[in-house]
């Protein structure tokens, strides 16, 4: 009895202890949560607290919306009735920063220009992120913020998305991928099969900038220049474009590859001929002295926020006039015509005065040794 | 921009154009081979034979280091890469090169570890900062790169570094000209004359051809109307009847070449008694390799090397391309089992090389490629 007696009372005086340990146990997790750790470990992507620490902490905080919000297995929203673009790309940059921006806007912007080139007004996007153990918080954070801002820029949300953490030395950092939709407003069909003889190629502004960008940073050629990635949302030039000109037959953006790997595809999928003006391709003094230096083309080196248009040649002053009157679109120039022969081939009429083929590059563009 | 617009003036290009074509004469067919790889790139890269009369003929010589490169050394190289612990690197041209068994990708796909570097100086480095692997340099080149070889050998002797060492594939330029020379079926009226090698060599070791086989040498340099030019030089010595060496290219070749790079060479380096090139066989002192007393930063010395021959394949018409006897298209082979994707010569591995130039930028003949280019206009 008095045992039971003696018990009940040192219990009763740590009840209180307990009580105010366990308020505090409440409030701590009331409070936003919050990622202790500086660097990514296995447990951030073993689906338990770490996991859901990071989600919270750093993916929702950075992205909140009310289609994410919820954070259920899938994001749900109403479509209107009409047709609906879906598209994908996986982001593995080396180096993750460049001036200029960074894989996480990279990730945003390119799936974004895959969308608005297609013609599709972009609304959403996914974000699957594969992080290698070791992976700096600091760093992530200062990527999914430019995702957060790139995809503000872009006016659209990211809805959902995924995390997964691979041993160190399995992955380089951080991968990205990103998956997207978009609406089309409007019933026009787009395609580079539809280029035909007389239209015209422009491009929305110069080429080369991201890919000589990446090149110079990742220092293997002690080349130092004034250059930045041109990575930029395109959704916005390309509702401009489409909005002046009823004769737009279709539009890519000039990723890996460049320029000249697009007017191949144009060539073989319409089966017409492609002359490109060397001269009237505007090619910013920086690259081509890059270029030149590490014998590669320019026409070949990937942009992230150009696009190419091929447009009925009678409106290619209306199309030039609708880029040029965008900020991203303000140098863009008319750089070739469409014609119906040789079928299939892009030529280069050379600044120098000479014709010569532009044919697709096998692998990577490789410098030349002397 | 500034030192290379001024070499690629449409309005220079046509008043050379039209000096050339006034030297011609109406019945004679001409045929100049540009012996450097280089100059070949930039032949196709411009479109420049368009600013030639169709009697003036361009053949592309042997000058492309990647491409006269033998299965067998690459075979020997890839041997190497699968020794433990040994990083190869080599430049970005080397990397798609076949050897009997697959190229430098193929080979990292199976395991090995070669990596492009831009210059020998990072091959270096990177031995410096993995002091527990073996980093051999794949050194390839004309007289052009030998020299950096040779230096970067100097600075690790000098830093004793003993995680290093290069597989020496240095070929010089000489032999393979004199070879070509003395090949029966060949009709050449002249020489555009190698500008890169010419630095370092400079211009007296052309002499005998001009001395000993009545062809006209021209030293050229790279952009498009220095080549102009020389073609206009060669012609102008075949219509006054004159046989020399000139120099082109004398903003950047001194005639008497680069001393203290020919001094480091012969420091590092001494002739092989003979080496095989692709497409062209032996050829005697054609080839460097290191000499006795860098023995330790040699990696035929330090590897245990095969050193297999391996027979050019069958239907491959390299040597013949090399020789300027078969322009690439004539070539059994060429555009069909033999393209950029699946290169069977090495002509075709590199963009220098005469095939893959030929296949990249001048499958339309000029003719066609002018009809259609003067419909087109923005």
């Amino acid at each position: 009895m008095s045992t039971s007696e003696r018990v009940s009372t040192r219990t009763d005086r740590p009840t209180d202890r307990e009580q105010q340990v366990l308020d505090r146990i409440d409030k701590a997790r009331r409070r936003k949560p919050k990622v202790r750790e500086e660097r990514i470990t296995l447990a951030h992507g073993s689906g338990g607290k770490a996991t859901q620490t990071l989600v919270e902490a750093v993916f929702l905080d950075a992205f909140r919306n009310p289609l994410l919000e919820p954070l259920e297995d899938s994001a749900s929203f109403p479509v209107d009735a009409g047709r609906m673009a879906l598209t994908t790309d996986s982001y593995v940059v080396s180096p993750l920063f460049f001036p200029g921006g960074c894989i996480g806007d990279l990730a945003v912007n390119g799936t974004v220009n895959d969308l608005a080139v297609a013609g599709a007004r972009p609304l959403h996007l996914t974000a699957g992120f594969i992080l290698e153990e070791g992976f700096p918080v600091e760093d992530l954070r200062r990527v999914v913020t430019s995702m957060a801002a790139a995809a503000d820029a872009a006016g659209i949300r990211i809805v959902t998305g995924d995390t997964k953490v691979v041993q160190r030395g399995k992955a380089d950092g951080c991968y990205i991928n990103t998956a997207g939709v978009g609406r089309y407003e409007h019933s026009r069909e787009l395609g580079v099969a539809t280029a035909r003889p007389g239209d015209v190629v422009l491009v929305s502004g110069p080429v080369g900038e991201h890919g000589i960008t990446i090149m110079l940073e990742r220092g293997e050629l002690d080349i130092e220049a004034d250059l930045e990635s041109d990575t930029a949302p395109l959704n916005g030039l390309v509702a401009s474009l489409l909005d002046a000109v009823p004769g737009v037959r279709a539009m890519r953006d000039a990723t890996r590859g460049g320029v000249a790997t697009i007017l191949n595809e144009v060539a073989r999928a319409a089966d017409v001929s492609v002359t490109v003006h060397e001269d009237a391709v505007p090619v910013r003094t920086e690259v081509r002295g890059a270029s030149e230096l590490l014998g590669i083309d320019p026409l070949y080196v990937a942009c992230e926020g150009r696009l190419v248009a091929i447009v009925d040649g009678e409106q290619a002053d209306d199309a030039l006039a609708a880029l040029r009157a965008h900020p991203l679109g303000a140098e863009a120039a008319v750089i070739g015509r469409i014609g119906d022969d040789p079928p299939g081939m892009v030529l280069l009429n050379t600044a120098f005065g000479g014709t010569r083929i532009m044919d697709l590059l096998v692998g990577d563009p490789l410098p030349r040794i002397c | 921009m500034r030192f290379v617009d001024e070499f690629r003036d449409a309005e220079k290009a046509r008043a050379l154009s039209a000096k050339i074509t006034s030297l011609c004469e109406p019945d004679r067919h001409y045929k100049f081979m540009e012996v450097c790889g280089g100059h070949t790139h930039t032949i196709y890269k411009h479109g420049l034979e368009d600013y030639l009369p169709e009697n003036i003929q361009l053949v592309h010589g042997p000058g492309c280091p990647v491409c006269v490169i033998p299965m067998g050394r690459v075979d020997d190289a890839i041997h190497i890469a699968r020794q433990p612990d040994v990083l190869m690197t080599s430049f970005g041209d080397m990397m798609r090169v076949p050897g009997s068994g697959g190229n430098f990708f193929d080979s990292n796909a199976e395991g090995t570890n070669i990596r492009m570097v831009y210059s020998p100086l990072d091959s270096l480095k990177i031995a410096k900062q993995n002091p527990d692997t073996h980093v051999v340099f794949m050194a390839i080149g004309f007289e052009t790169t030998t020299p950096s070889t040779a230096m970067t050998v100097l600075r690790a002797a000098a830093d004793g570094i003993e995680n290093f060492s290069v597989f020496c594939n240095h070929v010089t330029i000489i032999p393979a000209i004199k070879a070509i020379l003395d090949s029966p079926d060949l009709r050449l009226d002249g020489f555009i004359g190698p500008g890169h090698v010419s630095t370092v060599i400079g211009c007296r070791p052309y002499e005998f051809i001009a001395r000993d086989y009545d062809k006209p040498v021209v030293v050229s340099g790279f952009e498009p109307l220095d080549i102009l030019q020389s073609i206009y030089q060669l012609m102008l010595q075949l219509t006054e009847g004159r046989c020399e060496v000139e120099n082109q290219y004398a903003r950047v070749v001194p005639w008497q070449g680069n001393t203290v790079a020919l001094k480091a060479i012969h420091e590092v380096m001494e002739l092989r008694p003979y080496f095989e090139w692709r497409g062209l066989g032996f050829i005697s002192h054609s080839a460097m390799r290191m000499k006795e007393s860098y023995a330790e930063f040699d990696a035929e010395r330090i590897f245990d090397m095969p050193g297999v021959r391996v027979a050019d394949p069958k239907a491959c018409q390299c040597g013949e391309v090399l020789k300027g006897v078969l322009k690439p298209w004539e070539c059994k082979v060429f555009g069909t089992a033999c393209t950029p994707e699946t290169p069977i010569g090495t002509c075709m591995v590199s963009p220098e090389g005469a095939c893959a130039a030929y296949y990249n930028y001048g499958r339309f003949t000029r003719t066609r490629v002018r009809e259609v280019s003067a419909h087109e206009h923005v």
